[in-house]
C-alpha cells in the first residue's frame, strides 16, 4: 500500500480498503464518471488498492474530451476571421483540431484568448464594442449555470457582438447509453459530486431503478473516493440500486434551484453528439429560439463543417467502459497528449491521459 | 473541468443587475458571480467554478477539498495569467 502515505487520512483509506476486501464475495465493475475521478484513482492508485476483483473502468466524465472534433473545426473556423475574438477556457482551447488547435492561431494573428469565467468573454464584448466576441461554451450541467448567465447578461447588457458556440452535453443520458449498449460491463457507479451541486440527484434516481445499478455520489479526495466504492460494493452485494450522497456535505437532492431555473430559460435539450462515443439523444443543451441571435454556430454558418476521426482510436469504448487505455495498441506510442488521436487522450482529465501522466505506458511500471 | 475550487467571500456587490463578490482562494481575490448563491455573505465559504459560486460549503470541507486540489494540480485556473 505505497500509496496511502500521501492520502490525506491513510489509516481511514487502509480501513476502508481492508472493509471492501471483508464484504466483496464476487467481482465487481465500477465506473466513475467525473474527469476528477480519474485522476486521483490513477494518481493515488486507487484502483490497485482494491482487490482485484474489483474493476474501476473510466466513464466520459471530461467535457473537453467528448466535444466533438467537427466542434473544435467550427471553432477554428470562427476564430480565423479577422473580426473575431475568439475565448475560452484554456484546456479547450489545447485541443487540437483536424488542423492546430485554437491557441496556436495566436501566432499567426489571430485574436484567441483564454477566459477564466464566461463572464469575462462578456466584459470583452462590452470592451470591444467593434469585434465579435465568441465564446466556446463548452461544459456538463456543472458549467451550464455559468454559460446560460453569460448569454443572459449580453442580452440585459445589450452586447449584439457576443455569440456563444454551444457544445453542452449531459451526464444523466451518458449514462443510460453505456447501460444500454450490448457489451456493457458497468454494474454500479460512481457519482460526480460536483456536476450534483447543481443538478441535484433526482434525475439519477429512474436510472438506478430501471437499470438496477447503484449510483453514490461523491467527492474526489481519495478517502471520499473509497468511501463511495464500499458504499456500491455493499449495495452491490446486497441486491439494492439506490442512489445515494454520503457528499450531501454540498449536494442537495434537488439541486441549485436558482441555477437550473436559469439553464432552462437560456437552453433547452437537444441531441448532441459526443467524441468517440457518436450520438446520444437528448444528450445535450444548444439556445433556446429566444437566444437565437446569441448562437455563434448560426451568426458565422459553421454548423455544416464535419470532421473525420483517427480509425485507430478506441476512445469510444474506453468512455464506455469496454475497455482501458493500456488496451489501445496507439496509447503511449503513436497517441500521446503531445499528438493525441481522440477523445480520452486531449485533456488531462481522460483516462488516457491521466495514464499517461502517471506512466502506466511504460513496461513494468506498477507504480 | 467540473470541479470545484472553494474560496472565502470577502464582500459582495451588484454588478450589471447581478449579485457578484471577490472571494479569495488562499490569498488570491478574484471576482466571483454569486447570484446562484443569492445567500452568500462576507466570511461564507463558496464552492466555485469558472468564476461562478454554485454552492456555500463549511470551512473544513473548503480546507480539506482545497489542500487537495493543491496536491492534484488543479489550482491553475484560478492562478493561470489571462492572456
Amino acid at each position: 500500500m505505497k500509496y496511502l502515505d500521501e492520502y490525506r487520512d491513510p489509516r481511514a483509506a487502509r480501513k476502508l480498503v481492508a472493509e471492501i476486501e471483508r464484504i466483496q464475495t464476487r467481482p465487481w465493475t465500477l465506473m466513475e464518471i467525473c474527469g476528477g475521478q480519474t485522476h486521483t484513482i490513477v494518481k493515488f492508485g486507487i484502483d490497485r488498492l482494491l482487490p482485484e476483483a474489483i474493476e474501476l473502468v473510466h466513464g466520459p466524465g471530461c467535457p473537453v474530451c467528448v466535444t466533438p472534433l467537427e466542434m473544435i473545426d467550427r471553432a477554428h473556423a470562427i476564430a480565423v476571421r479577422p473580426e473575431v475574438t475568439f475565448t475560452s477556457f484554456g484546456d479547450m482551447l489545447r485541443v487540437p483540431g483536424t488542423g492546430s488547435d485554437l491557441l496556436a492561431l495566436k501566432a499567426e494573428g489571430c485574436d484567441v484568448r483564454v477566459v477564466y469565467s464566461p463572464l469575462d468573454a462578456v466584459e470583452l464584448a462590452a470592451r470591444l464594442p467593434d469585434r465579435e466576441v465568441v465564446f466556446f461554451a463548452i461544459g456538463f450541467e456543472t458549467t451550464s449555470p455559468a454559460n446560460a448567465m453569460a448569454v443572459k447578461q449580453a442580452e440585459r447588457r445589450g452586447l449584439s457582438n457576443f455569440s456563444v458556440l454551444v457544445s453542452h452535453v449531459l451526464v444523466p443520458p451518458a449514462l443510460r447509453a453505456i447501460l444500454e449498449s450490448p457489451d456493457n460491463r458497468v454494474q454500479g457507479f460512481l457519482g460526480p459530486g460536483h456536476v450534483c451541486t447543481v443538478v441535484g440527484t433526482e434525475e439519477y434516481e429512474p436510472i438506478a431503478e430501471r437499470y438496477h445499478v447503484p449510483i453514490e455520489v461523491t467527492g474526489f479526495e481519495p478517502v471520499d473516493m473509497l468511501e463511495g466504492i464500499l458504499a456500491l460494493v455493499e449495495q452491490l452485494e446486497t441486491g439494492r440500486a439506490e442512489v445515494r450522497t454520503p457528499y450531501r456535505r454540498v449536494v442537495r437532492r434537488e439541486g441549485n434551484k436558482q441555477a437550473l431555473a436559469l439553464v432552462r430559460e437560456v437552453f433547452e435539450v437537444c441531441d448532441r453528439k459526443w467524441r468517440g462515443v457518436g450520438n446520444i439523444p437528448e444528450s445535450g443543451y444548444r439556445l433556446r429560439e429566444k437566444y437565437s441571435s446569441f448562437d455563434a454556430e448560426k451568426r458565422f454558418d459553421v454548423a455544416a463543417i464535419e470532421a473525420r476521426e483517427s480509425p485507430v482510436c478506441i476512445s469510444g469504448q474506453i468512455l464506455r467502459g469496454v475497455k482501458k487505455p493500456v488496451d489501445c495498441p496507439a496509447f503511449g506510442e503513436a497517441c500521446t497528449p503531445q499528438n493525441p488521436l481522440g477523445a480520452t487522450m486531449v485533456s488531462a482529465e481522460g483516462a488516457c491521459a491521466a495514464y499517461y501522466a502517471y506512466g502506466r505506458h511504460l513496461a513494468g511500471v506498477t507504480g | 473541468m467540473c470541479l470545484g475550487i472553494p474560496g472565502k467571500v470577502v464582500d459582495t456587490f451588484e454588478e450589471h443587475g447581478i449579485l457578484m463578490g471577490k472571494v479569495s482562494f488562499d490569498g488570491v481575490v478574484k471576482k466571483i458571480c454569486l447570484d446562484h448563491v443569492r445567500d452568500a455573505h462576507a466570511g461564507d465559504y463558496v464552492l466555485v467554478h469558472v468564476g461562478f459560486a454554485l454552492s456555500k460549503i463549511d470551512e473544513d470541507e473548503a480546507k480539506e477539498t482545497f489542500d487537495l486540489l493543491e496536491k492534484m494540480g488543479g489550482l491553475e485556473e484560478i492562478r493561470e495569467p489571462k492572456t
